[in-house]
């Protein structure tokens, strides 16, 4: 940040973005009530969407955003505020996806939700497991065992039959959705399951990282030695990061498996969608609640973007697989540009943005 | 300062590109939910028939998509240009890239599902078995057929429980029954079977592993002894299991694999001295992308097709004459027509454009609901007649769809490559379905009590 921009830092904002100061709060109405206000309108707005948009925008937009941007937290958890490096967020995700599974197929009348919790926590579990080589090694060393993680589940889940109920094929198909007696299988009900899941989790998630834990998680990032010495128990807090950051990305498999696809099959999750999660917090912002869903907005609408805006020009005139591949460069391109001009990623470049737009004042003559 | 306006521009470029996404969206849906993708010929309002083309034309899997997509699509170009559509009715497609990713495809099912211009679609053909899995819900509830020719799920076959999903021509199960019931015509009969020796070597997916337990089956029913053996995707080492092999000595190999994994097989088959004469590719295995990377090795390979490669067919010479010498082919590069994967586009063309056709002398000859071309799809009755009709003798087999027999075909050419190109070397083998439909109502009607699906009642249906 240049020191010539006075960047206005509101408390609920940039607890990872390095030295900040408080700015003075502009006198008029109370910040509580703009904030109260906000949030009523915002809730208002995101529950009613089914209301105002097409079920394209829904089903196919909407739902996967939510969905990986619930991945992308428990990603940031381990990886942004934790600081360790993880590849195995497909595999979390795919362990709390077949838990779910396998809970609601052999616990006649389990509740959906409860399913969900289920199978987070059964992702958490591995998760932790798979965190323990953290106590001792680090870096480009753990992200081998969190790669051995994807590996494993990924062989798992095709081996043994049992987890998919033998199915020939491996495929797990989702039950019939439904919340305490309410159908939930349209393109609306998907979008409000999403919702009614990653909203708390969200919430909750911003509690975690500014509470005891989210702090012992940032030293230990920013340096586990000195941590050490302040008495933070270092080992306890990567663990911790590992567990309920797979818990998160259990619950986003399930909503993967079941509010978006209807389906999954074990190679579904696999390393690309890794990466793709560990990109979605690159590119949004790590160390930020709110990055991984501009982040995922990003990863998912910017391709879907490219492509109308790409037929719209020139469509039939070039031959589409051309036409697909320079999509794909420019994409690439647009994301190289963006994380040289802005290392720290959209949710900071929307909040400086933000920051300029709310300062404007015409200029005094 | 300079990075702040960065960050203000970045922000402005993005917001104009979602607008965009939106913006043309809801444009669409204007227009009858549309996508503002290449369309192809003029429109005649009220007069197209709409097929929306999930294809893939980057990514690892575009020699399938662009060789499939290619043929399908100078098929229908075909019937537009010599017959002036079907019956009058123009057919009109658009395509969106799914990069054969899932939700690639899903997205794609859900901008194209509303139609074109108006023009109603009649059937998806996503050529991706995730993709299908993906779709098999949504399909059923917006009614939209689903084909998945050569793929898909093996049960779906069973059309009471899957109304809309249609793995014409070929399931799993059908393709390992016919390679057996053609190893048994090789070894003098199928009562010769017993005390011989099968090796499976499949590909470590969902997808290798699917047709296990009907080898088994098969196995105890003729006495041969099977054995499964695993290459871990993507297989491109297969040493340990072909010593394995070796020490093994099978009769005969059956290869279920995939991409890079066939010509590696090929290639270390030659090194431990296994005859490739012997080794039999499934239906995944069977492209001349497969072999040409073996080399020499690959001569005398073995495969099964449903769809031989070759442009000696009526059909493709009358593709020749009225699509490609117009300068109107698909294809980039115009040697691929006549390929494996060509061939399968030209088959699934056929089918998809009967299936209308059918649908038409019910419901006449206008554009048609995706409900009304399902009644169609499951009227198709293509016989030799109708396969000299059509220009596709020995390229296509004789199918009969109904409502509760999704595949409707379920026999194999046998082809065996000779160094520049796959001869065939038999005519129609088929498979035991009568063996194979009991395993498949079993899994279907696992599936139908788990959905909470109601079995169709078919022949109720046929009195109606």
């Amino acid at each position: 940040m240049s020191s010539e921009t006075a960047v206005w830092t509101s408390p609920s904002e940039g607890e990872s973005a390095g030295a900040h100061t408080r700015a003075p709060v502009r006198k008029s109405v109370p910040l509580a009530v703009v904030r109260g206000a906000a949030f009523v309108v915002v809730a208002a707005l995101l529950v009613s969407l089914p209301l105002l948009v097409t079920d394209y925008v829904l089903s196919a937009i909407l739902v996967p955003v939510l969905a990986l941007a619930l991945a992308g937290i428990g990603q940031n958890l381990i990886t942004g505020y934790a600081g360790q490096l993880s590849v195995g967020s497909a595999a979390f995700m795919s362990v709390g996806a077949f838990a779910t599974y396998d809970a609601s197929l052999h616990v006649r009348g389990l509740p959906l939700l409860v399913s969900f919790a289920f199978g987070g926590l059964v992702a958490g579990l591995v998760g932790l497991f798979f965190g323990l080589p953290s106590l001792r090694i680090r870096g480009f060393y753990l992200v081998v065992s969190t790669l051995a993680a994807q590996f494993f589940v990924v062989w798992l889940f095709t081996k043994v039959g049992w987890f998919s109920d033998y199915s020939a094929s491996g495929v797990i198909t989702a039950p019939k959705l439904a919340v305490a007696g309410f159908d939930l299988s349209s393109p609306g009900g998907h979008y409000w399951l999403s919702l009614l899941v990653v909203a708390p989790l969200t919430v909750l998630g911003r509690n975690l990282v500014r509470g005891r834990l989210g702090r012992s998680w940032m030293a230990v990032r920013d340096m586990e030695i000195a941590a050490a010495v302040v008495g933070v128990r270092t080992g306890r807090a990567k663990l911790l990061a590992f567990g309920i950051g797979s818990f998160y990305c259990g619950v986003a498999g399930a909503l993967w498996a079941f509010a978006y696809l209807g389906t999954v099959e074990p190679h579904g999750l696999d390393l690309d969608r890794s990466f793709q999660v560990l990109f979605i917090v690159i590119l949004g912002g790590l160390g930020s609640i709110a990055g991984p869903f501009v982040g995922a907005a990003f990863v998912i609408l910017f391709p879907v973007a490219l492509d109308q805006l790409g037929s719209a020009l020139v469509g039939g005139s070039v031959d589409p697989g051309l036409l697909q591949n320079v999509e794909k460069i420019i994409f690439g391109a647009l994301v190289i540009l963006l994380l040289i001009k802005q290392p720290a990623g959209m949710a900071r470049l929307l909040h400086i943005a933000w920051i300029r737009i709310s300062r404007w004042r015409p200029r005094q003559a | 300062m300079f990075r702040s306006r960065v960050s203000t521009y970045a922000t402005i470029l993005g917001a104009v590109l979602l607008a965009t996404a939106c913006r043309s969206h809801s444009e669409n849906a204007a227009a009858g939910g549309a996508p503002s993708a290449v369309a192809s010929s003029a429109p005649v309002a009220g007069k197209e028939q709409y097929f929306p083309l999930q294809s893939y034309r980057v990514g690892p899997y575009a020699a399938g998509g662009s060789g499939f997509f290619g043929g399908f699509i100078d098929y229908m170009q075909l019937v537009n240009l010599r017959d002036g559509g079907v019956n009058g009715v123009k057919l009109t497609w658009s395509e969106c890239e799914t990069e054969y990713v899932v939700e690639r495809g899903v997205e794609c099912y859900e901008r194209l599902k509303g139609g074109l211009n108006g023009a109603p679609v009649a059937a998806m053909n996503p050529l991706s078995v995730g993709i299908a899995y993906a779709t098999i819900d949504r399909q059923t509830a917006d009614k939209i057929p689903l084909i998945t020719i050569n793929h898909g799920r093996t049960d779906s076959t069973d059309g009471r429980v899957f109304p809309y999903v249609f793995p014409l021509s070929l399931n799993p199960y059908s393709e390992i029954s016919a390679i057996v019931n053609y190893i048994g015509e090789r070894e003098g009969g199928l009562n010769h079977l017993s005390g011989k020796k099968i090796a499976v070597l499949y590909h470590g997916s969902p997808y290798g592993k699917e047709t296990q337990p009907i080898a088994e089956l098969l196995a105890s029913k003729y006495g041969f002894a099977v054995t499964h053996i695993e290459v871990p995707h993507p297989g491109t080492e297969q040493e340990s299991q072909w010593l394995q092999i070796k020490r093994l000595a099978p009769n005969w190999i059956i290869l279920r694999g995939w991409g890079i994994m066939n010509p590696v097989a090929i290639k270390t088959a030659a090194k431990v001295g296994f005859p490739v004469d012997h080794i039999i590719g499934n239906i995944w295995s069977n492209s001349e992308e497969d072999v040409i990377p073996a080399g020499p090795a690959a001569v005398g390979y073995i495969a099964i097709t449903t769809h031989p490669s070759g442009r000696d067919f009526p059909v493709l010479s009358e593709v020749d004459k009225y699509v490609l010498s117009a300068g109107k082919g698909n294809m980039a590069d115009p040697k691929r027509v006549g390929t494996g994967y060509y061939n399968l586009g030209i088959n699934n063309g056929i089918l998809n454009v009967e299936a209308v056709r059918v649908a038409q002398t019910k419901f006449g000859h206008v554009p048609l609901t995706g409900e009304q071309v399902r009644w169609g799809f499951e009227h198709i009755n293509i016989d030799d007649n109708r396969l000299k009709e059509l220009g596709a003798v020995g390229l296509l087999q004789p199918i009969k769809v109904s409502c509760a027999d999704h595949e409707g075909g379920g026999a194999v050419r046998f082809v065996q490559w000779d160094g520049a190109q796959f001869k065939r070397i038999s005519d129609w083998v088929k498979a035991d379905r009568a063996l194979l439909r009991p395993i498949i109502e079993e899994s279907s009607t696992k599936y139908a009590r788990e959905k909470g699906i109601t079995i169709r009642d078919c022949d109720g249906e046929a009195k109606l």
